[in-house]
């Protein structure tokens, strides 16, 4: 039995494809989510893709536990053909350190590295999106490096500028909005990651490779500018 | 227009929430209480769904640029009109220049201000909700302050004249209102983690009192009481919650996830409460005190399609009495 199903609440049903984080499991997500995109059944709401799991929101009027269940098994055997294997590639410029990134020296001593090997480390990953969540757009990125691992900060600080970039263990990640946070900051990408007015707010997607490219503050105020440019 | 006098504490432009978006992070907001929200709208003719201001504990004043039909449902925070008390659950006219204020809370925290044709905010992701933490949706991102000027959707002159019939029919529509209550049992089914948690949890979360935190806010509350334990401790793997989801930290306090919630959660989850029963908890001010009975997904779904029949009922009840006599 390759799916196993349990019901959160009166409205939603749990597809849960896995029990560990596996790039098996992450295929079989991305794959139920391609199939629920392309042909949504007529009682769903709406879902949303985790690590092992993709909750199907519903209302009961339309349709009850046991009856969304029974479609979702007749529908999810379709998962693997109808998955996609485009995978794109997003590079996201960062401009590391200096006031962007109070935190890069840190994280360079932690690891008995100096500022510029962090940088590289970080540049030259391979990553990949695992899923969005815990802010619009965010995404949790896997494939960094234990070499600049750092844990977090013993007190989050109360504001993190959008589009900080950081690191929290062995997770890389980029803040979309502004918000409160543990991580250690070592740079700011000047592109938008949340775009709340575009029918997909989200830059990026479960599935997507990202590529680190390390810009200048010079070109960094260069790109804000032209957005601040677009914009009016 | 309506003009904001005075802020009160919270008071934000809410709908039904954002769905469509979770996907992406995007948290689905909406009313608190989306039954009162939804009665709010009803009784001055709106659909379900149009955008209404939630107004929390210490109320605003706001003064009509016009003449309004309104209703108020949810918590009674003892509103008046020009002085004068102003009852809730029913359709009420009110003429341009008027001044609506509230005072101390007398049942519940949050009510839910309907005015005929909606308040006119500008969609964004397909809803009308504010989305607080990212400063987007609702009004400008943001509570309400003093100086505001908030517009209002026009209405047919046939839905005034029927409305203006409504207003003095004297029907209330109370009996419709759920069993707010300051010490509620609420019902809950059993969380997917349900079973991680030791033995006396599983048992102290049906048979003890959780007091409502001061940490509360429309993202969730947070509980006070017995500290619940998982058998043996576990790293779990994010996945979505919903409203209504009952997760417990470390700490050992369950958070009982509200409107503003997070689309996915990595701690366990003990319980989810029953849709129902989601406005007696939103209703909830800190220290009042909560506890739960397990039922299960089956008769809550019952429980939903119940509820969804009596609004169905109600609405053609409000549409009759308004409609009759013109």
């Amino acid at each position: 039995m390759p799916y196993t199903f349990s019901p959160l609440g009166e409205g939603a049903i749990v597809i849960e494809a896995g029990t560990e984080i596996t790039d098996d499991t992450q295929k079989r997500i991305q794959a139920i989510a391609a199939l629920l995109e392309a042909q949504p059944p007529a009682w769903m709401v709406e879902f949303i893709p985790a690590f092992t799991t993709v909750t199907v929101f519903y209302n009961p009027l339309g349709a009850l536990y046991e009856s969304v269940k029974s479609d979702l098994e007749t529908l999810l055997p379709h998962a693997e053909e109808t998955a996609s294997s485009l995978s794109r590639t997003v590079e996201i410029p960062v401009c590391y350190g200096g006031e962007f990134g109070p935190d890069l020296d840190f994280v360079a001593e932690h690891n008995g590295l100096t500022p510029e090997q962090v940088i590289d480390i970080h540049t030259s990953g391979t990553y990949s999106v695992s899923m969005i969540g815990f802010a619009p757009g965010f995404p949790f990125i896997s494939g960094m490096s234990e070499k600049i691992a750092a844990p977090r900060r013993d007190s989050p600080r109360l504001r993190i500028p959008e589009r900080t970039v950081g690191i929290a263990g062995k997770q890389t990640g980029v803040y979309p909005i502004e918000t409160p946070g543990g991580w250690q900051l070592i740079g700011r990408t000047p592109i938008r990651l949340f775009r709340p007015e575009q029918e997909i707010p989200s830059l990026l997607r479960a599935g997507d490779k990202i590529a680190f490219r390390r810009i200048s503050e010079k070109e960094y105020r260069a790109w804000k500018e032209e957005e601040h440019a677009e914009n009016y | 227009m309506l003009k904001i006098i005075k802020s009160g504490l919270q008071t934000t432009v809410q709908d039904l929430g954002r769905f469509g978006f979770q996907k992406y992070g995007v948290i689905a907001s909406g009313a608190m209480d989306p039954f009162a929200h939804r009665i709010a709208n009803l009784l001055v003719g709106n659909g379900e769904n149009a955008a209404t201001f939630e107004i929390t504990m210490t109320g605003p004043t706001i003064q009509f640029q016009q003449d309004a039909f309104i209703a108020l449902c949810g918590g009674d925070l003892s509103p008046q009109i020009d002085g004068t008390d102003m009852k809730m659950w029913r359709p009420a006219f009110v003429k341009e220049g008027s001044v609506l204020k509230f005072g101390a809370p007398r049942s519940g925290c949050r009510a839910y201000l309907a005015v005929a044709g909606g308040i006119d905010v500008p969609e964004l992701m397909n809803s009308k909700s504010t989305y607080l933490r990212a400063g987007i949706g609702g009004f400008h991102g943001r509570a309400l302050q003093a100086g505001d000027i908030v517009p209002v959707n026009p209405i047919p002159p046939q839905l005034a004249a029927s409305l203006l019939h409504a207003t003095g029919n004297g029907v209330e529509w109370k009996t419709a209102a759920p069993r707010y209550s300051s010490e509620p049992v609420v019902r809950m089914m059993k969380g997917r983690q349900f079973e991680l948690f030791n033995r006396d949890s599983r048992s102290y979360i049906f048979s003890e009192a959780f007091a409502v935190s001061s940490h509360s806010d429309r993202m969730g509350y947070r509980l006070e009481g017995i500290r619940l334990a998982l058998e043996e401790p576990k790293e779990l793997i994010s996945e979505a919650v919903s409203f209504g989801s009952i997760q417990v930290p470390s700490d050992g306090n369950p958070i009982i996830l509200l409107a503003d919630r997070q689309t996915t959660g990595g701690y366990p989850k003990i319980g989810q409460v029953a849709a129902v029963d989601l406005p007696l908890v939103s209703q909830l001010k800190p220290g009042e005190k909560i506890r739960f009975k397990e039922i299960s997904v089956a008769e809550a779904q019952q429980l939903y399609l119940d509820q969804e029949t009596q609004i169905r009922q109600l609405k053609v009840g409000i549409n009759l009495k308004r409609e009759a006599g013109k």
